[in-house]
């Protein structure tokens, strides 16, 4: 998280700034990458051991339908704590977004008008989100639970204890019939079109490099002319969107909506993109690396279901997955301190050994 | 724009200067808030500021003032504790069992076995950050799901009823001393016992200087490592300690006991004043904070106020909070640059 | 002499037969499976069935005696339970379990909705993969499709109205009176109150001044019970139609006795949980009833139906092992068909230690 108190990098650099090149960027991230392909091949050969149906068409459907939301949700998410800051506000933005749109639905209003309502309060949401932490510069960890209590708050307001359903049959279908003519949900490809979408903005285009120094440097990237805080409003701003819009969807697939719809989920997002290899830190990750994550959790959890395993054992899987994952890369380091260290000390006399201390 | 603070000074090097003085501001706010909430619910309703009352809102704020007294301490590092509501959970279940089945285990066994599996959790958290150089956030989501993952695979569905516990611990959840509650002395014991342990150990005021400057901390030569590893191991044995409280208290615990507590203690520590960004803060004003959130939520009731405007209060609250300290911290700032501008080229 | 020319018309013809039978055997099928008040066409129950309980969440204790109930039922039927539900009490948390009841052809599916309109999409599929639906605990609400049986612990409106006349008894008719409640989106809940709220009207000396949530957390509930008694200090009578509310009041008041001058408890509460209370005073009578018959009586109406051997007709019966056999009761307002266990079970002094449950 990124403070403009003090630099945020230990003494001994985490990664040289001069590597922000494509080609070093992509070194550094693939191994990470090719070790989530592995797990998630793993992952697909333990569901099939247990279920010889598990690689079924049917089974994608359901993984992607489940994961849809979550999944779509990662997104600008990603990209936010790419840039250093973070927001928890996110399944409360769909909470909300669901809610108003149920509450507009159900007074009569016309269901296309009642989304469009719905996307203008997460971008609203997502402006308070973006002013308060890069204009006003509050910590964003400390806003966007500000906002998570905010946003569902408000939507317990509005529809407490109430359940709103009746939503038009041509929208619901999207939360039983796949597309036509293939196994894939409809959340399922929104979001992989928004993954592409993401990725080339992150990976190729000027504005993705600004947010990789953003969160690298982020001194240097406003003297080096980004502008830092309008980069930022407009991150939550998107993300404030298309939670409404994850909100939409899961409205619509299960044809109801009630006040803690998407309850807890934030955690699991979160824990999705870290496990995806991008750094708590900023500066680094990819979009592949998160769909890789979205694959690797949606299998095992449906797989870990399939098996009739404990629920709170699918969340210990969870858990350890997401400690490993920056367990991992972070050994790797720690390593080459304590070596780094050790040559120190043989090469050099230490301060307190020398005669002018 | 980046400033350099330096870390807060030893007490005894200079008189109060105006740092310290509106630091002190902070608490008052919050104690402040707390009297006119009070107030102004009690002119509604007059029945809201009987004694019964009173040790309702010390009751009812006890837990998360335990809970944020360790939270500070961790959040003063720079790092957050995620996992402090599923140790509640973990440890309350465990010693619960333990009673059901040993029915005449004492009763201060209980709270050193709840105390220790909370710091188990503690250490792993520490050693986790420290050694494996793993931010918190991460680390403490991760434990998060693990523990209480593992606390509902030993839970297993079952409960532990009122009559397994010995009313001797039950006392403790509802006996009073000259009409304070236990459960608000014991917690008002911690919070002054830590709170004098912040501002006159060298220790822990590192504490603070690590949060501050993490680099300029290192290069004084705190031992920043073992200093963040106490503050987990803490403030898992705190969460441990507040899981043996919830026991006593409700007589009763299942799987979801202390669920969603870490962010509520988060909310009530900023709101008490604690940057979250470490190096400022106090454990009364965290636990100030929880009072202060628990006020709000029984004034709302006793107002008549449905219960259902809760949260959009607690969370409106929440960001108020947090810009205030913002101003605050930017008015110290400023006056810090006035009052050492000669020093600021170092 | 057979040129290729007959082969082709044999094959042809064979493939003809064949597609038409199929069809015929499909369309055959589907009319069964969508005239669901078509009477029982057999008379034992098959054996082997597997039925998937979802319960809430695979904690929660009243739920976890219903399930063992179940189990119960399909071991005395030479069948198998299988129970998979989530941790969260969200509808989210039970598709998964839906999905994995589809995926290994279950008999039927006994379910417990956390959302009353949420589940109906899947649960829809499921029934049309020929998968019974029975509902329990907490009914489902879609309106046309699937069709379901409802298990009713009690009469609803018994449930609310006996409450309202034990409290009525207990505090001479006259008086304030608030309702401690789970969550505010509960279906039975929100049923049960507005039961109550039509009893009182019998009693015109009796105001209900509130209700407030406690979420079936002993925090909250305790939180809320405070600001109440803050709030209302005349207050006669308090309700809590949960076994985890009634229990944390019950906590309070046993160590309040002052309370007790004034006040009265009552609402649903678990003999084991509340035999303390009864006891020592605090609580003179609550009622329930037994969580494990009305699993019991789940599975046995999910094999029936599973096996032919019970229809959702209005009138018909099925047998219910030792339970004997039920009666099938016709669609009233919003419930569809149901089966209603027994009345309301009232705990006192004189019977609660009689109770496993």
């Amino acid at each position: 998280m990124t403070s403009d108190m003090a630099t945020k990098t230990p003494v001994t650099p985490r990664r040289s700034v001069v590597e922000t090149g494509k080609r070093a960027l992509w070194r550094g991230v693939r191994r990470w990458e090719s070790a989530l392909v592995v797990v998630l091949i793993g992952a697909l050969i333990f569901g099939s051991s247990e279920r010889p149906n598990f690689l079924s068409p049917m089974n994608f459907f359901y993984t992607g339908l489940n994961m849809g939301e979550i999944a779509i949700m990662a997104l600008p998410l990603t990209l936010i704590i790419m840039t250093g800051e973070i927001d928890l506000s996110v399944a409360s933005m769909l909470g909300l977004s669901g809610t108003v749109m149920g509450v507009l639905f159900s007074n009569g209003w016309p269901i296309w008008l009642a989304m469009a309502a719905a996307l203008v309060v997460g971008a609203l949401g997502g402006t308070l989100n973006g002013v308060l932490v890069a204009k006003v510069g509050l910590p964003s960890i400390a806003v966007t639970i500000g906002t998570l209590t905010l946003f569902r708050g408000i939507a317990v307001i509005l529809l407490a204890p109430r359940t709103i359903t009746g939503f038009p049959l041509s929208l619901t279908k999207i939360g039983v019939v796949p597309i036509q003519g293939t196994q894939l949900a409809y959340s399922t490809a929104i979001f992989l079109v928004m993954a592409v979408v993401a990725g080339v903005v992150l990976h190729a285009t000027p504005l993705g490099r600004a947010l990789v120094a953003i969160g690298l440097q982020p001194e240097a990237a406003q003297f080096a002319g980004i502008r830092v805080n309008r980069i930022k409003i407009w991150l939550y701003v998107v993300s404030g969107v298309v939670c409404a819009f994850a909100g939409i969807l899961l409205t619509l697939k299960n044809s109801s909506v009630s006040y803690d719809a998407g309850t807890g989920l934030e955690l699991n997002v979160v824990a999705i993109v870290l496990f995806g290899g991008v750094s708590i830190f900023g500066g680094r990750g990819t979009v592949i690396g998160v769909v890789l994550a979205v694959a690797i959790v949606g299998a095992l959890q449906q797989a870990l279901t399939q098996m009739n395993v404990q629920p709170e054992v699918q969340n210990i899987v969870i858990g350890v997955l997401l400690l490993i994952s920056v367990v991992i890369p972070n050994s790797g380091e720690a390593i080459r301190r304590i070596r780094d260290r050790a040559r120190r000390h043989a090469s050099t006399p230490s301060p307190r050994n020398s005669p002018n201390a | 724009m980046s400033v350099i603070t330096a870390p807060a000074p030893a007490p005894t090097d200079r008189p109060v200067s105006r740092l310290e003085s509106l630091l002190r501001a902070r608490e008052l706010g919050i104690a402040l808030a707390i009297i006119v909430v009070f107030g102004l619910t009690t002119l509604n309703n007059h029945a809201f500021a009987h004694a019964a009352s009173i040790q309702q809102l010390l009751n009812g704020a006890a837990l998360i003032a335990l809970l944020g007294v360790g939270e500070t301490l961790v959040i003063v590092t720079r790092n957050v504790d995620l996992s402090v509501g599923s140790v509640v959970g973990l440890s309350a279940y465990i010693i619960g069992d333990l009673f059901k089945h040993n029915h005449d285990m004492s009763v201060v066994l209980g709270f050193v076995i709840a105390i220790a599996v909370g710091a188990a959790i503690g250490a792993i958290n520490g050693l986790v950050t420290t050694v494996a150089r793993v931010p918190s956030l991460v680390v403490t989501l991760a434990m998060l799901y693990i523990v209480r993952g593992f606390d509902g695979v030993i839970v297993n569905g079952k409960t532990i009823d009122p009559d397994s516990i010995p009313t001797a611990f039950t006392a403790v959840g509802y006996r009073t001393l000259f009409g304070i509650p236990w459960l608000a002395i014991i917690v008002a014991v911690v919070v002054a016992a830590v709170g004098y342990a912040m501002r006159s150990f060298r220790s822990s005021r590192d504490l603070y200087a690590i949060g501050s400057n993490p680099d300029a901390a290192e290069l004084a030569g705190i031992p920043a490592g073992r200093r963040v590893f106490t503050a987990f191991l803490i403030s898992g044995a705190l969460a441990g300690l507040a899981g043996a409280l919830f026991l006593a208290l409700h007589a009763q615990i299942d799987v979801s006991g202390g669920s969603g507590y870490e962010l509520t203690v988060v909310a009530a520590v900023v709101v008490g004043g604690v940057a979250i960004f470490g190096g400022s803060g106090t454990v009364l004003g965290a636990a100030l904070g929880a009072v202060l959130l628990n006020t709000i939520n029984q004034a709302l009731v006793a107002s008549k106020v449905s219960s259902f405007w809760n949260g959009a209060i607690a969370g409106g609250l929440l960001l108020a909070a947090i810009a205030f300290d913002r101003w605050l911290s930017l008015r110290v700032a400023r006056s810090l640059q006035s009052a050492e501008g000669a020093h600021r080229d170092l | 002499m057979h040129t290729v020319r007959t082969v082709r018309r044999k094959v042809t013809l064979a493939l003809a037969v064949t597609l038409v039978c199929t069809v015929a055997a499909c369309s055959s099928s589907s009319t069964t499976t969508t005239n669901p008040t078509a009477a029982a066409t057999a008379t034992t129950v098959k054996k082997g069935l597997t039925v998937y309980f979802i319960p809430k969440d695979t904690q929660n204790p009243y739920e976890v005696i219903a399930d063992q109930g179940g189990q119960r039922a399909l071991q005395e039927l030479g069948g198998k339970v299988v129970i998979s539900s989530g941790t969260a009490d969200t509808a989210a948390a039970q598709i998964p379990s839906i999905q994995a009841a589809i995926q290994a052809h279950a008999a039927a599916i006994v379910i417990a909705g956390n959302d009353p309109s949420a589940l109906c999409p899947s649960l829809n599929q499921a029934a049309q993969a020929g998968i019974k639906i029975v509902a329990f605990d907490s009914d489902i609400a879609c309106a046309s499709s699937p069709s379901h049986l409802f298990i009713n612990q009690a009469n609803t409106e018994k449930i609310g109205t006996s409450q309202i006349d034990l409290l009525a008894k207990e505090i001479g008719s006259k008086g304030e009176i608030a309702i401690l409640s789970a969550a505010a989106s509960a279906t039975n809940q929100n049923a049960w109150i507005g039961y109550m709220k039509q009893q009182l009207k019998k009693y015109p000396n009796m105001k209900l001044v509130t209700t407030v949530y406690g979420n079936d957390d002993p925090a909250t509930s305790l939180t809320v019970l405070q600001g109440l008694l803050s709030a209302y200090p005349n207050l006669r009578g308090i309700i809590s139609p949960t076994t985890v509310g009634i229990a944390t009041a019950a906590q309070y008041l046993s160590t309040h006795k002052s309370l007790l001058s004034h006040l009265t408890l009552t609402g649903l509460g678990l003999p084991s949980k509340m035999k303390s209370y009864v006891h020592d005073g605090t609580v003179k009578e609550f009622e329930l009833w037994n969580p494990d018959n009305l699993g019991y009586l789940a599975g046995y109406a999910a094999a029936g139906l599973a096996s032919g051997s019970a229809s959702l007709q209005a009138g018909s019966k099925f047998d219910a092992g030792k339970l004997n056999s039920y009666t099938v009761l016709a669609p009233s307002g919003t419930t569809g068909p149901s089966v209603v266990l027994g009345p309301p079970l009232v705990f006192n002094a004189s019977n609660v230690d009689k109770f496993k449950f």
